[in-house]
């Protein structure tokens, strides 16, 4: 299996920050940027880390089972996650993402049919300060409303 | 970078010291430019001169204590790393931010990088290590981008590398993602997810100090912890500690959420009046509403009713009143707030950041989640307040490690203190349950 | 010997030594301390939590498993804190428990029933929906029902630690945490099964016994394994004569708790349905069933036959039949038809080594040596194979003891995962490695050296040899394949050695000089398959077969008796490290015989006088007779393993190292007795090819 150019280049950095023989430590690192780049953890992708780094696909599943932004099924192409934990629930997070997920006409952890949008209620991610938070993908948004809510949908719709 | 406008206008009442390179609006961090126009790195060239024993002294003298939740003194977590062992020695830095309402170390990252690679720098100075991490969780890719880069820009100028500014000492020092797990921020679940492994926390003793990343001695502290350092070596230890109460030195980030007028992240003394942090800085509880209840020190901090606040906001006098500083996230509730619908809510988290190991945390959490969720869908009996008090009493002080004090604490401080309304709600929907005295037999 | 800690343990005063757990320091004074996560010898895990206990001066509760005694420490483990604790973990634990006791396979024997058992949680506040996962099927011999799993992880530890494959690992987290499987949905591995042994609970259960039957409905028979020459015990459960299920729940013998899939799985050959259960006769060129008197009849005829005239005998002996078996064939062949002409499939060569020891009885290695030495060396044998309890010794002395292992073998083997070194030789060369390894040998006090078919002849004796240069102490292993190969050595079923080694003044007929005698008159094959790789060249030979099955020589042969497995019936074996163990009978099969009371049959039809015929007093015979063997009655009596001290007759003897061939069987394979378990022949999935990846 193959890798962008930049993610080679990132991997290669990545192996030479752990100890010698304890290349083990790039797992998570190397499966989450190497989500980014092809969607999900597939087999090829986890068979190519397991040869890279030497460890067993037993020891990647461990893993994958107990990370949760590691995904076994590709997500939309933005991924909405919506807190709702205590700070962002005290400021609408809940009806936030009851909102969401009417609009984009989805439930928890599902994905459109388009491939367009997959939307995930989350746990805190630390922007309790600006709540409630959003994030698309890596991107924050702050100070959700219903309202900015359905424009960023349309933004983002926009940019396809 | 995706930080627009995160920072507040200074508030008179601040007292800046981490912050102190914040000036209003700023969207960018400090590069490090910037960070060598406003004294960066001079705190690194003093420590260079010293000796590691008068730079954990330094620290000692600070009072500085652990700002990721436990409030060790940090002095002396470092004076627990043998120097002498044969063994490479390690600095981890805890960014994992995971407990709810906290979002304090995000500011430093995203503002100030160049302060916690220097504060790095001389932890790694002071217990003789020469390579470090930073474990930023996995939803903040913006502060691993912006950490990456400073990281970066220290190497290119002889901050970090094989020679530190012509010493021939080496220290590296490079980021490390997490993926999702509230878990990964207890030290030793940290420790195992750098190796690559699930974040199940590892059996103490030993402690990181003696076995640590990759089984060597090694520092583990939060980002605040670190950041706190430079300004300490530099302007020396007592000073720092003179700026808070006793027992309890310097300023500390107070990250406030939920129903206020003004929400944000704050740098105060230790010691300051909690109900001024929420009235002044937080300008208030919003839309004219009365101050219900505060969660003080993070989600896991046991609940404060609107009567028990009147208190300075420090370690010690937190522990007094029964809760916690934790990581000094303050989340203020108003009269209106449901607290069954925050209880379920905050079980929830629990349950689903469990990592399963221990039976009490695994299938107490779980249990909580569901008589919660139950009760906040308006079935219940008042016994279940009690079982909700019991099963935290059975998890308390058992479990493997603190997650399950985390779940049971503020479980334990909601039905006690909120009794009355949790009865309420039950009362307002008995229509739903079969008829008193019953219970049912298949719940949904 | 550090001094002692003393500390108090429930109001009384206990010593033990610094580092004891408290769990220890409690068991070892007949305290016990409840705990579903601890299991000795494996790595800590304290994640269940029953075993808190009150410790003064702490002020929480202490998982006693990971707690170090430390001294005045005083400890109570039945306060009403700690009972009150346990209580509330078993009510944690029932929660999302599936409960279906009533078909579960553990019950009975269940931790977790008895644990609930003891301190109540009898009535649950649980009222909440549980969360269920479906069980599943990893292997033909594993299945796996995450909802009754406490997730203990016991089985991730002993597959990991124990046998080396870490095929079980844990995925999901809270309460949907499992214990996983290495290949997705199933399992790669050596199939074991010492997981499914080790859980608390029902939630690994084991193909062949499933829904079988309830534990008390059993009789448990402790018996020694007869596939491998390790000699591991191995308790048959029987009901109504059928064998349901091997393990080694007592933990006794050699081998502990260890057992390799053939040992826990492979015992179903016994109620294969080819075992014969007649005497067969051939009768106008075709096999048919008989009485046992008619086919007796015709046996003893022809060899009063043969006999009168001076005519050939040759008798191929069997290395899975007992040692009173052998000496009775033996001593029949010899003394009741005066002939020379016995032997067997040899699979290692332990006659050079004795000739080589020239009487050093001390330097014979056993198998609980392989656990305590300082170090090791293999030469050619690929142990986790062939010699899984072996395998298992050496790796578990490096886990506890952090041994030093040294490998020269000619492929890749597993233990290279903990060896200090290992080389690797063509098959056959490994001796003239050895000197790259002396220098790391002389470091250590002491070693045993195992070697396998490879090492043969005068390379014994080089051996040797080399190993007196290295000036420490050494003790020797020898390896032989099948489970009564030593016994077969020991007996002198060899035709230039009678038993205990004493050399005969004109040798018979091996073997391979039997099978290709053209004047043979008769061929009498106990328990072996000789025709199935070789051919008879006396084709007027009058051939007689004991076997369990129609093998390739069965189907040549003029008669053929029915045999007993080595599970059915009562004598000793001795297993490759030349300890002496005692076979129990478990299952009956209808219509077989023991071969010892087959040959006493025989002897009676032929008025031949063979003094005692049963079991006990053959032993009886053996101990007073057969150099080596006098050892301790009660120890083989309860069920011990009682080293022998073989040594040669005094007479050099040289061995044609042509005769010596392995039995090139693995993990999963087992002579052609192996070809008839079903079980055996279902988990073959990749034999072998585990670690070679
Ligand atoms: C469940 C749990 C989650 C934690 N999460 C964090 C976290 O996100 N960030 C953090 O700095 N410390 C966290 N901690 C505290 C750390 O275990 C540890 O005490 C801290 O990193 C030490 O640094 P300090 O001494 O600088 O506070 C957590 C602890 C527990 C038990
Ligand atoms: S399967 Fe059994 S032995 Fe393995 S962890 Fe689960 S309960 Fe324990
Ligand atoms: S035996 Fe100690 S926690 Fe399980």
């Amino acid at each position: 299996m193959t890798f962008s150019p930049e993610l080679e280049a990132r991997f290669a950095k990545m192996i030479g920050n752990y100890p010698p023989g304890r290349q083990k430590g790039a797992l998570i690192p190397m499966l989450l940027y190497a989500q980014d780049e092809v969607g999900s953890m597939t087999p090829d992708l986890i068979q190519e880390v397991s040869r890279r780094l030497k460890v067993t696909p037993l020891e990647i599943e461990e893993v994958i089972g107990y990370y949760t932004m590691l995904a076994r099924e590709p997500r939309g192409k933005h991924h909405i996650q919506v807190c709702t934990n205590v700070s962002c629930q005290a400021r609408g997070g809940e009806e936030l993402f009851a909102h969401a997920c009417s609009r984009l006409g989805l439930h928890n952890k599902e994905k459109s049919a388009d491939g367009q949008f997959s939307i995930e209620e989350v746990e805190c991610m630390g922007a309790c300060s600006w709540a409630p938070a959003i994030q698309v993908n890596y991107d924050f948004y702050y100070d959700m409303t219903p309202e900015k809510f359905d424009k960023l949908i349309d933004s983002l719709r926009q940019m396809q | 970078m995706n930080q627009p406008t995160l920072l507040r206008p200074p508030h008179p009442l601040e007292v800046r010291v981490l912050t102190r390179r914040f000036e209003y609006p700023r969207t960018e961090p400090v590069w490090l430019d910037e960070y060598l126009r406003t004294e960066g790195y001079q705190a690194l060239r003093k420590a260079l001169d010293l000796t590691p024993e008068a730079l954990v002294d330094e620290v000692k003298k600070s009072c500085l204590r652990g700002r990721g939740g436990a409030g060790f003194p940090t002095g002396m977590k470092w004076s627990f790393v043998d120097r002498k062992s044969p063994k490479p020695k390690y600095i981890v830095v805890n960014a994992d931010e995971g407990e709810p309402g906290t979002c304090k170390d995000r500011i430093l990252m995203g503002f100030d990088p160049h302060r916690l690679i220097e504060g790095c720098l001389i932890a790694g100075r002071a217990i003789g290590s020469n390579r470090g991490w930073i474990y930023i969780r996995g939803e903040y890719r913006v502060y691993i981008d912006i950490m990456d880069r400073a990281i970066e820009e220290a190497y290119a100028n002889g901050y970090l590398g094989d020679n530190v500014l012509g010493t021939g000492w080496s220290f590296h020092l490079s980021t490390h993602t997490g993926a999702g797990s509230y878990e990964c921020g207890e030290e030793t679940a940290l420790l195992e997810s750098l190796e690559g492994k699930r974040g199940n926390p590892r059996l103490k003793p030993p402690f990181p100090a003696v076995s640590g990343a990759f089984q060597c001695p090694t520092v583990v502290n939060n980002v605040e912890t670190y950041s706190a350092v430079p300004d300490i070596i530099l302007k020396g230890g007592e000073w720092y500690a003179g700026l808070g109460t006793p027992r309890n030195g310097g300023t500390r980030l107070v990250g406030l959420s939920g129903h206020l007028n003004t929400p944000g992240v704050y740098e105060v003394p230790l010691g300051m009046n909690l109900l001024t942090i929420v009235n002044e800085l937080g300008g208030g509880v919003w839309k004219g509403r009365k101050l219900k209840a505060i969660i003080p020190g993070g989600s896991s901090s046991p609940v404060l009713k609107a009567d028990e606040c009147d208190i300075p906001a420090d370690y010690d006098s937190f522990a007094k009143a029964g809760t916690m500083l934790g990581s000094g996230a303050t989340v203020v509730l108003d009269d209106q707030t449901d607290m069954v619908r925050v209880l379920a809510r905050l079980m929830s988290f629990y349950a689903h950041e469990s990592c399963g190991w221990c039976i009490p945390c695994r299938e107490g959490t779980a249990w909580l989640k569901k008589i919660t969720q139950r009760l906040d869908s308006g079935v219940g009996a008042s016994k279940d307040i009690d079982l909700i008090d019991q099963i935290s009493n059975s998890m308390m002080g058992r479990t493997f490690c603190p997650l399950g004090d985390a779940a049971a604490m503020p479980a334990m401080a909601i039905a006690r203190k909120f009794r009355d309304e949790i009865e309420a709600k039950i009362q307002s929907t008995q229509a739903f349950v079969p008829a008193p005295g019953t219970r049912p037999l298949v719940v949904l | 010997m550090p001094d002692p800690i003393t500390l108090t343990i429930n109001g009384t005063q206990v010593s033990c030594a610094p580092g004891t757990l408290v769990i220890e320091a409690a068991k070892q004074n007949g305290i016990e301390i409840p705990a579903f996560c601890y299991y000795e010898g494996f790595s800590l895990q304290a994640a269940c939590r029953m075993c808190l206990v009150e410790v003064e001066k702490m002020p929480k509760l202490q998982p006693g498993c990971t707690l170090p005694a430390a001294e005045g420490m005083v400890v109570h483990t039945e306060s009403p804190k700690v009972v009150e604790a346990r209580k509330s973990t078993l009510e944690f634990l029932l929660t999302n428990h599936p409960l279906d006791c009533p078909v579960c396979d553990k019950g009975g024997e269940c931790e977790l029933q008895d644990m609930v058992f003891r301190y109540g949680a009898g009535e649950s506040r649980f009222t909440e929906i549980k969360h269920h996962v479906d069980e599943k099927q990893w292997s033909p011999a594993v299945y796996y029902d995450g909802s009754r799993c406490i997730l203990c992880y016991r089985c991730v530890r002993v597959c990991d630690e124990g046998i080396g494959v870490t095929a079980l690992g844990l995925s999901f987290r809270g309460v949907s945490a499992q214990i996983v499987p290495n290949r997705g949905d199933h399992l790669e591995c050596d199939e074991c099964g010492w997981c499914i042994d080790v859980c608390p609970v029902g939630a690994l259960t084991s193909g062949t016994y499933r829904y079988q039957s309830r534990p008390w409905e059993m009789n448990h028979v402790g018996t020694v394994c007869t596939h491998c020459s390790d000699g591991c015990k191995t308790t048959l459960s029987v009901r109504n004569g059928q064998v349901l299920r091997a393990n080694n729940r007592d933990r006794s013998g050699v081998n502990g708790e260890f057992l390799c899939v053939k040992g826990r799985f492979g015992f179903d050959f016994v109620h294969h349905k080819e075992r014969l259960q007649s005497p067969l006769l051939r009768k106008n060129g075709q096999l048919q069933p008989v009485s046992w008197s008619e086919a007796l009849s015709a046996v003893a005829a022809k060899f009063s036959e043969v006999k009168a005239r001076n005519g050939q005998f040759g008798v191929i002996g069997s290395t899975r039949t007992t040692n009173e078996e052998n000496y009775l064939l033996q001593k029949f062949v010899r003394e009741g038809l005066g002939s020379k002409n016995i032997d067997h499939h040899r699979t290692g060569d332990v006659v050079t080594l004795l000739d080589a020891l020239k009487g050093r009885t001390g330097a014979l290695a056993t198998v609980n040596d392989l656990y305590t030495a300082k170090a090791a060396l293999v030469l050619g044998a690929d142990l986790s194979q062939q010699h899984p309890l072996l395998a298992y010794q050496l790796r578990a002395n490096s886990r506890h003891h952090r041994s030093a292992t040294y490998l020269v073998t000619p492929g890749p083997v597993r233990e290279e995962q903990f060896a200090t070194k290992a080389l690797r030789s063509n098959p056959g060369e490994e001796l003239n490695l050895l000197p790259q390894l002396s220098d790391d040998l002389k470091q250590h006090a002491s070693l045993t050296v195992l070697y396998n078919a490879a090492i043969k002849g005068d390379a014994v004796r080089q051996l040797v040899a080399f190993c007196d240069s290295l000036g420490i102490e050494v003790k020797y292993l020898p390896l032989v394949d099948y489970s009564n190969s030593r016994g077969a050595l020991d007996m002198g079923l060899l035709p230039d050695l009678a038993p205990g080694y004493q050399p005969l003044r004109n040798p018979g007929l091996n073997a391979a000089q039997i099978l290709s005698s053209p004047d043979l008159d008769v061929l009498w094959v106990v328990g072996a398959n000789p025709l199935k790789s070789a051919s008879l060249a006396g084709e007027k030979a009058f051939v007689v077969v004991q076997d369990l099955f129609l093998t390739e020589t069965a189907q040549r042969a003029d008669v053929v008796f029915p045999a007993a497995s080595a599970y059915e019936k009562s004598g000793t074996v001795t297993n490759t490290t030349g300890e002496v163990q005692r076979l129990k009978h478990g299952p009956k099969v209808m219509g077989t015989k023991s071969d010892l009371d087959i040959i006493a049959l025989l002897a009676r039809q032929l008025n031949i006088d063979l003094g005692p015929t049963t079991p006990d007093r053959i032993f009886e015979q053996i101990r007073k007779t057969v150099h080596g063997y006098n050892v301790a009655l009660p120890v083989v009596a309860t069920g011990g393993a009682a080293p022998t001290t073989p040594v040669n007759g005094g007479v050099p003897v040289a061995v044609n190292p042509s005769l010596i061939s392995p039995s090139g069987d693995t993990l999963f394979t087992s002579g052609t007795l192996g070809r008839y378990s079903k079980m055996l022949a279902k988990v073959m999935e990749a034999p072998g090819q585990l670690f070679k990846a």
